[in-house]
């Protein structure tokens, strides 16, 4: 069974695209990496030296755009760790996402310092609104950099944790953990509506000025941040197929398909559920922290239930059980949802509620499932079968 | 010293009583030959020294509107034009315009600017007898209501002439509630005012007395009372008080939890409704259906639609919901069921998202067909008002129907699933579906069946919604995440567990909530949940079998 496995993740449908000597010692690592690279080089070449006219010029607001897409991406990599190699279907990874979006809003908040409409120095304006007179005791650090990007693995991951070894310890699992997750993000989202929590309620964090001394409005930073998060999106995929890949992975996807024999064998599978539910949030919650500067706010209502249910989407949409999948679920989805919402606004919902029936129905595996038959029956893909490793 | 002027204070009270009582002698209603309109008419004319004269003669005239004239006197809003000297009824409108309605004849007169107008004059005096008329009149009322109200008002702004009304009327009161609201009303009085041993006796007499006006008078006088160097008397009333106060307030505690429990079945009976027809289609099918909360909206639309069409039959409106809003629902459950659902067996997470996609489509339909907006279910006579027990505890009719209503309807599942063979049948593919079908049992049939049963009896649950909130796209979802707690919470498939499981959640919540404030209630019963799910994963009441997962 390990071979099979082995075979399936090195040698891909994608490894024969074209040039087949030249590409056949490449995995999808490298084509994932490779077309990301690609990507990135296109959009800011095309961003910085063709000028508005032009044709191939790409616009501050696409750069963005893609940059939102890009993160995504890397979120609905870190839902189909759990749910497509671990079978953890998490209806909350809203709630990592938000809360790493929450740790980025929070400096970004503490970096417009007097510039705010109340200007005062110390205290965002939501606070001072508020009357309060110093930060709360979860705002210290706040200012600092290094501590945002702590915080943005930590906050996300302890959730994770504490939930995680709760759940999966008493073994709750299938649809009630479903439902937990869904709760967990749901309560959270109440919670965040709260003015007394000190995360803004309602409103949330805005207004942001600058990040680490470069201005937000900046279409050069606009580009870095996008490129930044091409360089993230990377280093997770890279990380997720490490993981999947390693000895580790192997007991978390047998965790997924047997969990009794896992246990029967000796493994301690929670611990395993644990550790890459972790590793999952951290992803989300790096994910969230890239979203917030470049579409400027963070609130409450990216907790909402119905935001998590449309990650799932994205990976089912893409093909779960493939990381690959997951990126191009996403970045096609929400391409969609963009285009449907300028074009006719009540119809997104009916794509997308027609997007979840038909796909579950009829695509079990996803447009990346799609993909090897494509290649089959155009006969370029040469030599042997593809084996998924479900 | 303070002895005597409390005596002479009571000498300057009982003559007070004495004279006014006179004065209600006099005080007959039955004057109804007398023309209002031609007295009204005279009110532009007369002085106003002649003015309490003119006033006491309307005031004696038996007519339904002599209590508007005298009350649109005493608040300054009756006008007369000066054109045609015309009694009006005159309220300044946004445009700096006087709206003027006809005293007499009720009728809408072109709005004037002020100029145009002149006030029938009052003055302190005359306000003040104007007031005690009032009272009386609105004390001899033949609806009680409006006799209890009027007491009610005299309870909480006591006024001379109206205590002395009052006490002219008790005897005469047939009323039961009328005269024991009047007593509490002179017994006040007479603890306010009377001399010490009256107020001892007043303050045991209103031991049981629940109204707020009654606690807050005795309070107010423990206050007032000197707290060092007490005489004996003042000594003794402040130990009477406080007594009787604390007796009070542990009543009125009492009574707070029964309302609270009864706030509490209220919600739980709404989420019982939400949930039972979840947990059935759990139990029996074991795929969560996510479309569950659109199916009661489509029930809470169905009602609406129901008013729609039938205008005028509001009151039975209600009724014809029920069954209609249970085959739209269930009929839209077994089509879901039959052409989605029974493709995707044994994958329940992939059935949860394709549900949670019909869901979308069907909020979005009902956008597209009756707008985003809210649609207001009105409700029917019988639905509204409450059932007053005492002053601080009362039931609105609303709650207590939907939660008759919601146990009925669990009975009666309840008993399809035991006694019936449709509920045999269910029960069997629940515990074994291969057994069950080798033993003949059409499990295909069952399963959209049981389907169409848990979506129908949300439509039901929208109906109850319809009345609680508005009617809008949204309303599922709100309810949604709640009867899934509540699910898990009893144990999935078990109807008793889900009614447990709901009434303490409901209960837990309403609670919490005057202590915490809703929305932290709401997060407190999650978090609380979750740690539960944690010790019993499989909820209060797990279903008992073999099957190990």
């Amino acid at each position: 069974m390990t071979n099979s496995t082995e075979i399936s993740n090195s040698d891909t449908p994608m490894q024969s695209f074209s040039l087949q000597n030249l590409f056949k010692t490449l995995s999808h690592l490298h084509v994932v990496v490779g077309t990301l690279f690609i990507a990135t080089l296109y959009v800011t070449v095309c961003n910085l030296f063709f000028s508005e006219g032009s044709l191939l010029h790409v616009s501050d607001y696409t750069v963005s755009l893609f940059g939102k897409y890009l993160c995504y991406a890397l979120l609905a990599l870190a839902v189909d760790l759990v749910w497509g190699y671990c079978g953890i279907l998490s209806l909350g990874h809203g709630a990592f996402f938000t809360l790493g979006g929450y740790a980025m809003g929070m400096y970004l908040m503490r970096q417009i310092g007097d510039r705010g409409v109340y200007g005062n120095p110390d205290l965002p304006d939501f606070m001072v609104f508020l009357s309060w007179t110093e930060l709360p005791w979860f705002w210290a650090g706040s200012s600092s950099i290094v501590w945002m990007i702590a915080m943005v693995f930590i906050g996300p991951g302890l959730l994770a944790y504490v939930f995680g070894s709760m759940a999966f310890r008493s073994r709750v699992s299938g649809v009630y953990l479903s439902i937990m997750t869904q709760a967990m993000t749901y309560a959270l989202m109440l919670a965040f509506f709260r003015n007394e929590m000190g995360f803004g309620g309602n409103n949330g964090l805005t207004d942001f000025k600058e990040i680490a001394g470069f201005s937000l409005q900046d279409p050069n930073t606009k580009l870095a941040l996008f490129v930044i998060t091409a360089i993230a999106l990377a280093i997770g995929y890279w990380v997720s197929n490490y993981i999947v890949n390693s000895k580790m992975g192997r007991v978390i996807t047998a965790t997924r398909d047997a969990e009794s024999r896992i246990r029967f064998v000796g493994f301690r599978p929670e611990h395993y559920k644990v550790w890459i539910f972790v590793v999952s949030a951290m992803l989300a919650g790096v994910a969230g922290a890239l979203y917030v500067p470049q579409v400027g706010i963070i609130n409450p209502g990216e907790f909402s239930p119905l935001n998590s249910i449309e990650m799932v989407i994205w990976v089912a949409i893409g093909g779960r059980c493939t990381l690959y999948g997951a990126i191009i679920g996403a970045i096609v989805v929400s391409y969609a949802k963009t285009r449907f919402t300028a074009i006719m606004p009540e119809a997104w919902l009916f794509a997308l509620g027609g997007l979840f029936v038909l796909v579950t129905l009829l695509l079990p595996k996803g447009i990346a499932g799609l993909l090897p038959n494509l290649f089959d029956k155009l006969s370029i893909f040469q030599d042997e079968k593809v084996k998924k490793n479900t | 010293m303070k002895q005597i002027f409390s005596v002479l204070l009571s000498c300057i009270l009982s003559w007070q009583v004495l004279a006014s009582t006179q004065d209600l002698d006099a005080f007959q209603r039955t004057d109804t030959d007398s023309d209002l309109s031609q007295l009204v008419n005279q009110l532009p004319k007369t002085k106003l020294k002649k003015m309490p004269s003119l006033v006491e003669k309307i005031a004696h005239i038996n007519n339904e509107k002599t209590h508007d004239v005298l009350q649109f006197l005493l608040n300054g809003e009756l006008f007369y034009t000066k054109a045609n000297k015309t009694v009006v009824h005159a309220v300044k409108a946004d445009n700096s315009l006087y709206v003027l309605t006809d005293v007499l004849t009720s009728e809408m007169l072109v709005p004037v600017e002020k100029s145009k107008l002149r006030k029938v004059k009052t003055n302190n005096r005359l306000r003040g007898s104007i007031r005690s008329y009032i009272a009386k009149i609105d004390l001899t009322d033949e609806d009680k209501n409006i006799r209890i109200k009027a007491v009610k008002q005299l309870l909480d702004n006591p006024s001379d002439s109206g205590l002395s009304a009052v006490q002219e009327l008790i005897s005469k009161e047939k009323d039961k509630d009328v005269r024991e609201l009047m007593n509490i009303t002179l017994l006040l009085n007479q603890l306010k005012k009377g001399k010490h041993a009256e107020k001892i006796a007043a303050i045991t007499q209103l031991e049981d007395t629940l109204e707020p006006s009654v606690k807050n008078a005795m309070v107010s006088m423990l206050e007032a009372l000197p707290t060092e160097s007490k005489t004996d008397e003042q000594k003794a009333l402040a130990a009477n008080l406080s007594k009787v106060i604390n007796n009070i307030e542990s009543k009125r505690g009492v009574f707070e939890v029964i309302e609270n429990i009864f706030f509490g079945l209220s919600l739980g009976s709404v989420l019982l409704l939400a949930a039972i027809g979840l947990t059935i289609t759990f139990g029996v099918m074991g795929v969560i259906n996510m479309a569950h909360g659109e199916m009661m909206m489509l029930g809470a639309y169905t009602t609406y639609v129901i008013q729609l069409a039938f205008p005028n039959l509001i009151e039975y409106s209600l009724l014809m919901a029920v069954p209609a809003a249970f085959l739209v629902s269930g009929l839209v459950g077994v089509i879901i069921e039959r052409g989605v659902i029974r493709y995707l067996k044994g994958r329940p997470l992939e059935t949860l998202l394709a549900t949670f996609g019909i869901s979308l489509i069907l909020q979005q339909l009902v956008r597209t067909v009756f707008s985003p907006l809210n649609r207001q279910v009105q409700a029917p006579e019988w639905m509204t008002g409450s059932w007053v027990i005492n002053p601080v505890f009362s039931l609105t009719f609303n709650r207590l129907y939907i939660i008759i209503f919601s146990l009925m309807v669990f009975f009666t599942l309840l008993l399809i699933l035991k006694k019936s063979s449709l509920g045999l049948h269910v029960r069997a593919v629940s515990q074994n579906r291969d057994m069950a079908r080798a033993l003949s049992i059409k499990s295909d049939w069952v399963d959209a069946i049981t389907f169409g049963l848990g979506s129908g009896i949300a439509g039901v649950a929208g109906v109850v919604l319809s009345q609680l909130t508005n009617v809008g796209p949204n309303l599922g979802q709100a309810y949604i995440i709640d009867s899934f707690l509540v699910v898990v919470f009893g144990g999935v498939g078990n109807l008793w567990g889900t009614l447990v499981a709901a009434m303490s959640l409901g209960s837990i919540n309403k609670f919490l909530e005057p202590a915490v404030g809703s929305v932290l209630a709401n997060i407190i019963v999650l978090v609380g949940l979750v740690l539960f799910i944690q010790k019993r994963p499989k909820g209060l009441f797990p279903q008992k079998g073999r099957a190990a997962d």
